[in-house]
């Protein structure tokens, strides 16, 4: 009990030498990066509002907001489904799906991401179209008439978003793979004798078992690399997309406001980081809390 | 071969690279009787063990289990170990899930019980260890003890026709190790086929119809517990003896 109104009491007061050296620790373990982060937020939003040439280009730069968003969430979709079934492949008993996945990722890895979308748009994704098409003719030809008369009938103009979609996806799922590989590695290999001691196959101890633990584990790991993705889907401005970037490009060429367009293109995308790197500070904190 | 054995081994082989973990074994357990293997370590015996339901893949020589011969094909590898409950050193229960969760999850995956059947069926295996009123508690909220019962549990859950132990109570608080013996004592007296691989001579004195030991990938000297204990044949035994006992 005496304890407890100690601890209840106020603070001591302190001499100004003591008062010193306490506000000295206090500022050293201030986190200034964040303040300073957030003064060049609020210095933008007050130039967007009270300064007209900001407001014009923050008002034109917006409208590629939901390319941008829309761009990044689909594609991280498709990158999580890829680049589970990598990781998979990457821990597999089966030689081939194992070196098909490492080949994949260390493609991947070894080519710069920009190269990359150029050549998944550009030479990958029209090679496929055309492979499909002459799929499609030889099994008219051969008779196979209704499979094959739908894959002639492919249009050859697949969407430069479709193709941003598949270049980000394709390139980040070897990413993902190598985050799922670790995570499920992570789990301890007892886990996995217990499930199959108990009769589960293999895919079952995985579903059940391994999978749940190894995501839990990975989920700030992930989260980072949405963040990541986020600020990669401005290459695809490359394709002609018209995401934030590629508008804000247009609109410095057009008016040749490089500052404000620019400017207001790097606080758009600092915000959106900077609320997704607080959402998942706090998911962490949830699953740490729930952790048993 | 009769119809009474429950595990036939004969010539067993598990060579990892360098080692020749197991070098031609063979051991018969007729059901209802209760095995406890002992030995140095690296003698093989957890090998053994794990070769029995294949999470060990044997080198050579030939595994049955109630009449049934072992083959590499995946569905009879899972039926079998359906059939077959192991208890491991480190427990290995799903960190993730609840005590009750661990013990119905493969009854309804592996065996399709009905959630109802499976949840009475896990109350009464708890209540046979001893601890029902720990069903909604996640794993690590438990002591070693009760984690490794709440295992036994989950093995005995799936209605085995033989429990493997591996060395069930090395990892535990010597205080601890007592609650985990009786409730197997309790499953040897009910007539449950055992192997125990264990370091608990204890254990083996009381409950063992036979006592194996092995050394160097073999097995030295089979005896009954009486036998075993007070007039070991071999040299090997004598000298594990004299190390153990007189501690």
């Amino acid at each position: 009990m005496a304890q407890l109104t100690n601890a209840n009491a106020k603070p001591p007061r302190r001499n100004s030498l003591e008062n010193r050296e306490y506000l000295k620790a206090k500022l050293r373990a201030a986190p200034w990066w964040l303040y300073a982060i957030i003064a060049i937020a609020i210095f933008t939003f007050v130039n967007i509002l009270t300064n007209i040439p900001f407001q014009k280009a923050f008002l034109f730069i917006k409208a590629g907001l939901s390319v941008t968003i829309t761009t990044t969430l689909i594609a991280f979709v498709f990158a999580l489904l890829i680049g589970l079934l990598t990781g998979l492949g990457r821990i597999s008993d089966n030689t081939f799906f194992k070196n098909l996945s490492t080949l994949y990722v260390e493609l991947i890895r070894g080519i710069p991401m920009l190269v990359l979308i150029f050549f998944i748009a550009f030479v990958g994704i029209p090679g496929v179209v055309n492979g499909l098409k002459a799929l499609g003719v030889w099994l008219v030809e051969i008779g196979v008439t209704d499979i094959g008369g739908w894959l002639s009938a492919i249009k050859n103009e697949v969407p430069m978003n479709t193709r941003a979609v598949i270049a980000l996806s394709t390139t980040y799922g070897a990413f993902l793979a190598e985050i799922f590989r670790a995570g499920i590695q992570s789990i301890g290999r007892g886990q996995m004798e217990a499930a199959r001691s108990q009769g589960m196959s293999y895919w079952q101890a995985m579903r059940y078992i391994i999978l749940p633990q190894a995501i839990r584990n990975v989920l700030p790991a992930l989260g980072n690399d949405f963040i990541s993705m986020l600020k990669d889907s401005s290459l695809v401005s490359v394709l002609a997309v018209r995401d934030i970037t590629q508008i804000a490009k247009l609109y410095a060429g057009r008016t040749f406001q490089y500052q404000e367009s620019y400017i207001t293109l790097a606080v758009l995308y600092l915000t959106m980081t900077i609320l997704l790197s607080f959402l998942l500070k706090y998911i962490e904190k949830r699953i740490q809390k729930n952790e048993r | 071969m009769s119809a009474d054995d429950m595990v036939v081994v004969q010539d067993l082989k598990k060579h990892f690279t360098g080692i020749e973990a197991l070098d031609g074994v063979s051991l018969t357990v007729k059901k209802g009787q209760v095995i406890v293997i002992l030995g140095p370590s690296g003698s093989g015996k957890s090998t053994l063990l794990r070769c029995v339901n294949q999470l060990e893949e044997k080198t050579s020589g030939d595994i049955w289990i109630d009449g049934e011969k072992l083959t590499h094909k995946s569905k009879q590898i899972d039926k079998i170990r359906s059939e077959i409950g192991m208890v491991f050193q480190h427990f290995n229960l799903y960190p993730h899930l609840t005590v009750l969760e661990n013990i119905t999850l493969a009854q309804r995956i592996v065996k399709k019980v009905s959630k109802e059947k499976a949840i009475e069926n896990a109350m009464s295996q708890l209540t046979r260890v001893g601890i029902p009123e720990k069903a909604s508690r996640y794993p690590t909220q438990l002591s070693g003890g009760q984690q490794q019962r709440v295992a036994i549990a989950r093995a005995l859950a799936m209605n085995p026709k033989l429990m493997l132990f591996d060395e069930p109570t090395s990892a535990l608080d010597p205080e601890m190790i007592k609650e985990v013996l009786e409730v197997m004592l309790d499953l040897a007296k009910a007539g449950i086929t055992m192997i125990v691989v264990t370091h608990e001579m204890g254990f083996a004195k009381a409950a063992a119809d036979e006592v194996v030991f092995m050394d160097k990938g073999q097995i030295v000297e089979k005896a009954s517990p009486a036998v075993f204990f007070t007039n070991p044949t071999h040299e090997r035994t004598k000298l594990f003896l004299s190390q153990i006992l007189n501690h």
